[in-house]
């Protein structure tokens, strides 16, 4: 008898189908990988099962008996805890308060705050969490710390199936080592877990189980042990990918961009690196390492105390981000909703964003190129859209990335920073985007790519520089590149 | 293909919230129309006209402003000072009339400019910065004019906020041409977009070297100039500078903003919308005085008319 099992689970909206016959079936002391596409219909899955949505038809048992889901109460009270791809602490509140909001220990509306710390400490304990104080505020912790806490908001609830979207897409490996021992724990106290994320290694080396869903519909389960990252693959996006990193090797010319002892006081110190024509720049390291505070002093957001930009044989210090893109530079940050994109405009109005002055005519927007231009983007960065006019903030995480390239792309920029590129995209737009950066640099231009994911700056770059504790902790050329490498280098100034 | 279509056509839902505040117009019309038949009147229509185009002027910059997410309290004390300054000037009749107005949207421009530096360089929040204002530019008022009316203008300014132009009054062609003006700016040129971008999201306007800062300093500078022009108007139609003109009109310029679907949190909104609400604002203190309603109760009526108003439009939007 399996702890979970969802049947013949079909759902539309507004007429189309976005789930048919989906079966899952989870078992007790397992973890499951639920794999798929942007659009397979996973998150929907467990919207249904968490109650926010209600399914068009099928049924959900647990531990063999038939259950309904009508509301989030509803599946709170059958011990289902999804724990959400985007975190919704409250900041100004302890780790206790934020565990036990709603349901705090006291009598007659007084909060008996020495119970409630009690419980949390014991609580944390259980888990094996030992670096989070039940007293600090949530402010305070680094967004993996806040992840983990989460995680024991959802076990408070004595939850029996832990649902984990995306958990592992804001923290570096080793913080998502500590989450897998936790995670294993769970499993030996007997708790289901449904594991939802893009990333291969990761699936393949803390899931019992996998199963993949494609446009909405049900394509197989296996044992994780009985099968390996290209049929994997080959399930998810229903076609072969030969190749996941197209890599093409461009002669690599002169130096365009050189960093001397760039310092910034508390962020960075003593940073040196080059990159030149036609290279990819990866940028490796833990978070928290200073790789994105580098990023915004080259671009201006926060300028450096000290040191040296050369840009193109030209001292350049830009104090301003506006300083940096009229010098060819271009940053396409890792928070693509906060900082990329501007949610309610149109997807053609967010490409030209940066661009209007090249579209001025008498002073008034030449509507006529803009267009074109922007036709022509949507077409050859394969931005799939309804048109245009579409809300930028309706399109798939992969398509709005696209945007934003296609945004900086057409300043046709000679130097581009790329923030974690391809967080939560999945496979087949991550590929599409590793070849628009093939292109980019086959023109002569330069990349600098900055990635949590190993796999992909090895397989995308030409040259490997590390960050270590707001250091430069080393450099690794193609051929030395391996994960071990990296690591040491990762950690050898902490 | 199936999608396209779809996203072509507008579902009932899309086009009531689009047209939710029109519909509310011709409703509001016609409920005046069918009770007092003499609403409909030419003079009558040309006298709300009239009236609306005070609140008119103050609406559309404010809608400036509450597309780059700010809000602008002064614009009352704003029209209050300008008209008081104008006043002063066209109380010589020796000075032409256009001096006297240049006067008056100069000091919108530098209380409305003031009003931008605070908020954008020094970084007081919108509220609290022309919450201040709201008190400076009314003091600076009184301090001007004595506290006494300034009467005794010259006849070319007179002409400004009492002339017509055929049939057509004066203030009503002046709201026309700053409407067109400023749908130009919005919807044809690049400071548009900047607008819209700043309120949608400051941090990728900035990211995509827009300076974020001068465009939001800039929406209160119209703010200001347009408070000015409104404060100028006003002073000719009533023929006298007042010290209290313009108290309490910040009011019915939010709500004609928010009653014609742009968003407080800023970078949406129409600016089309925003004319439709202050001509819904007009026809309700128009038709109410026909139909000899208290002003009291007026001023419930129009209070539960614009809660419900913004109530339909979120409501509708919360359904995506």
């Amino acid at each position: 008898m399996s702890l979970l099992e969802m049947k013949d689970i079909s759902k539309s909206f507004t007429g189309v189908n976005v789930l048919h016959d989906v079966h899952f079936k989870l078992e007790k002391g397992s973890v499951h990988a639920l794999m798929g596409e942007n659009g397979a219909g996973k998150s929907t899955l467990m919207k249904i099962l968490a109650g926010v949505t209600k399914s068009d038809k099928g049924s959900i048992s647990i531990n063999g008996k038939d259950v309904e889901i009508n509301s989030p109460t509803d599946s709170q009270n059958l011990g289902i805890a999804m724990i959400h791809q985007e975190l919704s602490p409250i900041p100004g509140m302890t780790v206790a308060e934020n565990i036990y909001f709603g349901r705090e220990p006291g009598k007659g509306g007084f909060v008996d705050y020495r119970t409630l710390y009690r419980q949390t400490e014991e609580l944390l304990n259980r888990l094996h969490i030992n670096n989070i104080s039940p007293k600090e505020r949530l402010q305070n912790l680094q967004v993996a710390d806040q992840q983990l806490v989460e995680i024991a908001k959802a076990i408070s609830f004595n939850a029996e199936i832990i649902i984990m979207d995306e958990p592992t897409s804001a923290i570096t490996d080793k913080e998502v080592d500590n989450l897998f021992i936790i995670i294993d724990n769970l499993r030996k106290e007997g708790k289901g877990i449904i594991y939802i994320s893009h990333k291969m290694d990761e699936v393949f080396r803390i899931s019992d189980e996998i199963t993949v869903l494609r446009d909405g519909a049900y394509v197989d389960s296996w044992q994780a042990k009985d099968i390996n990252n290209e049929i994997l693959i080959k399930n998810m996006v229903g076609r072969e990918l030969s190749d996941i990193y197209p890599k093409v090797h461009v002669p690599i010319g002169e130096k365009v961009l050189e960093v001397r002892k760039l310092t910034l006081q508390n962020k960075f110190s003593d940073i040196n690196f080059d990159v030149r024509k036609g290279e990819i720049l990866g940028i490796a390291g833990l978070v928290g390492a200073g790789r994105t505070e580098v990023m915004q002093a080259l671009f201006g957001l926060s300028p450096a105390d000290e040191g040296e930009i050369i840009f193109e044989g030209k001292k350049l210090n830009p104090k301003e981000p506006v300083e940096a893109i009229k010098n060819g530079l271009a940053f396409v940050t890792e928070d693509r909703k906060g900082e990329g994109l501007v949610p309610y405009m149109s997807v053609g109005n967010n490409i030209t964003l940066a661009s209007m002055k090249d579209f001025e005519k008498n002073y008034l927007i030449d509507m006529k190129s803009e267009d074109e231009v922007i036709q022509k983007q949507i077409s050859s960065l394969r931005i799939r859209t309804q048109g245009k006019e579409q809300l930028v903030s309706s399109l798939s995480g992969g398509n709005q990335q696209k945007v934003v390239l296609a945004k900086w792309l057409i300043k046709k920029p000679k130097l581009l920073i790329l923030d974690e590129p391809t967080r939560g995209i999945d496979v087949g737009a991550k590929s599409e985007i590793y070849k628009i950066m093939c292109d980019f640099v086959a023109q002569g231009n330069s990349i600098i790519m900055i990635s949590s994911e190993m796999p992909e700056v090895m397989g995308m770059a030409d040259r490997i520089i590390v960050l270590s504790n707001r250091k430069l902790g080393g450099e690794l050329k193609r051929e030395d590149f391996v994960q071990e490498n990296i690591m040491r280098l990762a950690v050898s100034k902490m | 293909m199936e999608n396209i279509k779809n996203y072509r056509k507008m579902t009932a839902g899309q086009f009531l919230e689009k047209f939710a505040t029109l519909i509310g117009l011709f409703l509001v019309i016609l409920i005046f129309a069918l009770l007092k038949p003499r609403f409909l009147d030419v003079n009558n229509v040309f006298n709300l006209l009239r009236q609306a185009s005070i609140n008119g002027l103050l609406a559309l910059g404010m809608t400036f402003v509450v597309l780059t997410g700010g809000i602008d309290l002064s614009v009352g004390s704003i029209l209050g000072a300008s008209g008081i300054f104008a006043a002063l000037v066209a109380q010589n009749h020796s000075i032409p009339w256009f001096v006297a107005v240049l006067v008056g949207l100069g000091v919108g421009f530098l209380l409305g400019s003031l009003n931008g530096i605070v908020i954008s360089w020094l970084k007081v929040p919108a509220f609290v910065a022309t919450l201040g204002m709201l008190s400076v530019a009314r003091g600076i008022t009184y301090l001007a004019s004595n506290a006494q009316p300034v009467p005794g203008l010259s006849d070319g300014f007179l002409k400004i906020g009492g002339g017509n132009v055929g049939i057509i009054p004066i203030p009503v062609i002046i709201l026309a041409v700053v409407f067109i003006i400023c749908s130009i700016l919005i919807y044809k040129a690049k400071y548009g977009r900047y607008i819209f971008g700043v309120g949608g999201n400051a941090k990728a306007a900035r990211l995509s070297g827009i300076n974020v800062k001068k465009i939001k300093w800039s929406a209160y500078m119209i703010a200001g100039v347009l408070a000015g022009l409104a404060g100028v108007v006003l002073t000719s139609r009533v023929s006298s500078g007042l010290a209290m003109a313009g108290q309490n009109y910040e009011t019915d310029a939010i709500a004609a903003v928010v009653m014609g679907g742009t968003s407080l949190a800023g970078g949406r909104g129409r600016l089309w919308g925003t004319l439709v609400g202050v001509l819904i604002i007009a026809a309700l203190n128009n038709g109410l005085d026909m139909m000899a309603v208290s002003s009291y109760w007026q001023l419930i009526i129009k209070g539960l008319i614009i809660i419900a108003a913004v109530m339909m439009d979120s409501l509708n939007s919360s359904n995506d």
